[in-house]
């Protein structure tokens, strides 16, 4: 029955210096699942930056912690924030996969004391349309879209952006990734540590049930013809229950009386119990038959490893357990001594008295077997060099397609179920460059976005990993805020295949230089590997989450916003060729085909271009402003255009229309200004480009090099096909 | 003369998640005084004006405000609005107010079955209230909605008895959710409870793009002003 391999059983052998029982094997193999120990990545993880003056708490932890500054009190606050997976589970059940995934992030922020202010989900489906899989896949972005609006709304937290992605590499493996961001005081922050010996050790909130046993080891495994077998491992999720737990966990800090606490995720009570103990160099006992069970004749197998949700273990200090009682009383949940803690450092579970486990917590939690697989091989790639030969029949129709193809069209039919105004900060919702939540204590304002092309990664890791950064950096800078910190979700294949984990190192290294180069440190983040069904891994899909800070203001937001204003290409019109093109929306939509590489990036460049722009609009000489980024120039300029404002625009380039159209170079962001001067002003100072190419202009989009008009549509037009391609995609579903 | 503050309670029932919302729009965005009022508590405490907010009481896994009905400070409303005090039920609150009988009909799922959350334009259908007394009559508001279950439906006899006395108080001009006569929020017989699915909170701060909320809030406390002089 084990997962272990021979020799990480011979070192638990080492480690207990006897053989382990059925309870203690349960225990070691989650807790050295690739989920929990990140055995394969953790050496690499470690070339990523994680420290700045602005980083209070780093990896490791439940979520990372950074200072936002003073409030005009001078209470100084902070905000917590991660992202992380669900993408095994919503394979197998979408709803309560993905409702789960999002209950588990917001657990991990509220940990640590933090009131959560926002979430943002980055999606990977198998397209609609899918000759073999449309039917499954459309049942897959139903369910987890409705999963994530049960689960987020009914919470009270809102979902203000995210992206989402259609290729077929996702059919049998999409991914769910849930980014959530919190905000406290400096003086409200808990970790997650089981210190003082003798005091109490409180279970509270739902009871223990057999759902989600070995979720974790289930989300360490690739996918088979069997997987549907597996839906027993899915938990499943009760929003309102989380809810009360959240207000209930910060009631009850606030007392005074808890010295630890820490939320049950993956592998359940045996985590938080070995990491708890580990974190604080104490041992932890408890009794499982003090548990809260929902179900009966529970072996102790089952309840340590037990994935029930909207549970949480905490410490408290000795004799003051009644005032953490009266508050969990108050709001209607259990909350129970189950053990105490410990000085000799073992994690000792009894069952009505009886020992069932015993084991060294900080051996458990720390000593995980540590792998450097072997990488010393090209990347896998699933494309060719080459470019094919092709040439548009009509451009028109190639912008029209663009436009209504499944990653560039509308999200409206999606993020219109999440609330994503509730709690009242949301500056700007889903749909812009950037979401911007205000903190109404200090004055300041989040800005947040997800990125993580796997079309730029699969031709090549590490220039597309650079390039997720440097897009979410700009995304945050064009709303005005300065990036400062940033969290990473890296979903790939199968770790054991040379070929995979190459393409994963080649992406972290490739991360840890962009985000040292636009000083947005990694503070903690999340790893799924062996997304692979039928032995067809994923593309390497590294989503970062960066967030930036802003003074709270009314944003700049991407539509023209007048007729006869000079529109502008911040960054110049930037330069491709036929290797290059190969990983854009246009060689995707119109050519269906991949090659080449990804688009080169200056990342000194691409840093000018955004200080460029933050003292831009920050000095309000932009009316709109949007980054160009996929589908490129082209489409980037239809979505300035839905508000009914289109422009008419000259392109200073000999470049053949496709690649000057369509062509996704970075560095580039869309300005309309009453102001063009000043603009140049500020380009010269930060020694990058910025090009006057046209005026906005009443309801048309009209493109051209000067000599001859590429692009003519009426903006209605482009709307139309924009706004519904996802509801008509959808639609035969509801049939 | 500076008059004193009017006095909101904000009742929190387990699930509520606008509640703060309601407090901030209120303390904050109008400069009043607000304070929370907890599910079991079987006094309002001295209050002007009482608002049930939105959110998920207890969950809302029945039908929506079904449990919450039962809740012991819902008494205490219902002896505060039998004795003319202002009630104002948004989104849940609404759907409390009609479980509890407080308001006439139910509130279904939404017409196509999904949450929708987004700015709607509503038409003040009747400034006769205290909720709308400062707002203009056919004035539209562009207000938030945020809900899964704001298809409103009552019978043929009630429909008449709201149109015949004036009660619909707003009308969606384009209608999110199936709801009967576009009707978005109704008032009772005698006018000092008013249930709404929009919510007016999220529409009451500038710095979030939209302020057409605040005439919501705004005409209670005209209207207490009024009465209290």
């Amino acid at each position: 029955m084990s997962d272990l391999t021979p020799s990480e059983l011979d070192k638990v052998r080492s480690i207990l210096k006897r053989e382990p029982n059925e309870t203690e094997m349960g225990i070691f193999t989650v807790m050295w699942s690739e989920h929990c120990s990140y055995k394969s990545s953790r050496i690499h993880l470690r070339k990523l930056p994680t420290k700045s003056s602005r980083v209070l708490v780093g990896p490791g932890e439940n979520a990372g912690i950074i200072d936002i500054g003073a409030a005009p009190n001078g209470d100084r606050y902070a905000i917590a924030f991660k992202i992380e997976s669900h993408n095994h589970p919503s394979f197998i059940e979408p709803f309560q996969g993905a409702a789960t995934g999002v209950g588990g992030i917001l657990r991990d922020i509220f940990t640590m004391g933090a009131r959560p202010i926002a979430v943002m989900d980055a999606l990977r489906f198998g397209p609609m349309d899918d000759p073999d899989n449309g039917a499954r896949n459309k049942r897959i972005v139903e369910g987890v879209v409705s999963g994530i609006s049960h689960y987020g709304n009914c919470f009270g937290v809102p979902t203000v952006g995210g992206e989402t992605v259609f290729e077929p590499c996702y059919n049998g493996n999409p991914l769910v990734n849930v980014f959530a961001l919190g905000v406290f005081r400096h003086d409200e922050i808990f970790f997650g540590r089981a210190t003082g010996i003798g005091n109490p050790v409180i279970y509270v909130g739902a009871k223990t049930g057999r759902d989600g046993i070995k979720g974790a080891s289930m989300a360490s495994e690739e996918f088979d013809e069997n997987s549907q077998g597996k839906r027993p491992n899915v938990q499943v999720g009760d929003p309102f229950m989380e809810k009360l737990l959240l207000e209930a966990c910060l009631e009850a800090m606030k007392t005074g009386a808890i010295v630890g606490i820490q939320d049950m995720g993956a592998a359940g009570l045996t985590c938080s119990t070995c990491e708890m103990g580990s974190r604080a160099e104490t041992g932890i006992e408890f009794d499982l038959a003090r548990v809260p069970q929902r179900e009966t004749g529970m072996t102790p197998y089952e309840i340590m490893l037990s994935e029930s949700q909207e549970r949480m273990l905490l410490v408290a200090e000795k004799g003051r357990e009644d005032e953490v009682f009266a508050v969990f009383k108050k709001w209607g949940l259990d909350a129970v001594t189950i053990g105490e803690v410990t000085g000799d450092g073992i994690l000792r579970v009894k069952d009505h008295g009886k020992v069932v486990a015993e084991i060294p917590n900080r051996e458990l939690a720390d000593e995980a077997p540590l792998y450097d697989r072997p990488h010393g091989v090209k990347p896998y790639r699933p494309a060719p060099m080459e470019a094919p030969e092709f040439s548009s029949k009509d451009l028109n129709a190639d912008l029209l397609a663009l436009v209504g193809s499944g990653d560039l069209c509308s999200k409206r039919w999606i993020w219109q179920q999440y609330d994503y105004m509730v709690r009242t900060n949301t500056i700007a919702g889903p749909g812009g460059d950037a979401a911007i939540v205000r903190i109404k204590e200090t004055g300041t304002s989040v800005a947040m976005s997800l990125d993580g092309n796997g079309r730029y990664c699969a031709l090549d890791p590490r220039e597309g990993a650079k390039l997720i950064v440097a897009e979410c950096c700009r995304n945050i800078s064009t709303v005005g805020a300065t990036p400062v910190a940033a969290t990473n979700n890296l979903n790939f294949g199968n770790p054991e295949r040379p070929e995979i984990m190459a393409q994963l190192v080649e992406a972290i290294e490739g991360m840890a230089e962009a985000c040292a180069h636009f000083e947005t440190p990694i503070t903690g983040g999340n790893v799924s590997l062996y997304n692979e069904t039928l032995g067809e891994a994923i593309w390497p899909t590294p989503v970062m989450g960066i967030v930036g800070l802003l003074p709270t203001t009314r944003p700049v937001t991407i539509p023209f916003k007048h007729q006869g204003r000079t529109v502008m290409l911040l960054g110049g019109i930037g330069t491709t060729d036929a290797t290059r093109f190969g990983g854009t929306q246009y060689a995707k939509v119109i050519l269906q085909s991949m090659w080449g590489l990804p688009p080169a990036l200056d990342m000194d460049y691409e840093k000018r271009v955004q200080s460029a722009i933050r003292d831009i609009v920050n000095h309000g000489h932009a009316e709109s402003a949007h980054d160009v980024s996929d589908g490129g120039l082209a489409v980037a300029l239809a979505e300035c255009a839905y508000s009914g404002i289109g422009a008419s625009i000259e392109i200073p380039t000999h470049a053949r229309p496709e690649f000057a159209l369509f062509h996704e170079g970075p560095s580039r962001i869309l300005i309309s200004t009453a102001v063009p001067e000043r603009i140049e002003e500020i380009a010269r100072k930060y020694n990058v480009e910025a090009l006057r190419i046209g005026v906005t202009m009443n309801g048309r989009v009209r493109i051209g090099d000067g000599s001859a008009t590429w692009i003519d549509s009426p903006v209605d037009r482009l709307k139309q096909v924009w706004e519904n391609a996802l509801a008509e995609q959808l639609a035969p579903a509801h049939v | 003369m500076k008059l004193p503050p009017m006095r909101f309670g904000v009742v929190v029932f387990p699930g509520s998640n606008c509640d703060h919302d309601a407090w901030y729009a209120v303390s904050h965005n109008l400069g009043h005084s607000a304070e929370f009022i907890w599910h079991d508590s079987r006094t309002l405490g001295p209050v002007d004006a009482v608002i049930l907010p939105g959110g998920f009481s207890y969950g809302d896994y029945m039908r929506c405000g079904a449990i919450a009905k039962f809740s012991p400070v819902m008494n205490a409303v219902r002896e505060f609005a039998a004795s003319g005090g202002l009630v104002l039920g948004i989104c849940n609150g609404f759907q409390v107010l009609v479980e509890s009988g407080l308001l006439p009909g139910a509130l279904l799922r939404n017409r196509d079955l999904k949450f929708v959350c987004r700015p709607v334009q509503l038409r003040v259908e009747t400034t006769n209230t205290p909720f709308t007394a400062s707002a203009a009559k056919s004035q539209i508001l562009t207000v938030p909605v945020a809900h899964g279950d704001g298809c409103y439906f009552a019978d043929d006899a009630t429909l008449a008895s709201l149109r015949r006395d004036d009660r619909v108080v707003l009308r969606y001009v384009d209608n999110p959710n199936g709801s009967l006569d576009d009707i978005a929020g109704i008032c009772s017989e005698k006018r000092n409870v008013m249930g709404m699915m929009p919510h007016p909170e999220r529409a009451s701060d500038a710095l979030l793009g939209c302020t057409d909320g605040k005439v919501i809030l705004e005409s209670m406390i005209q209207s207490l002003t009024t009465a209290n002089a």
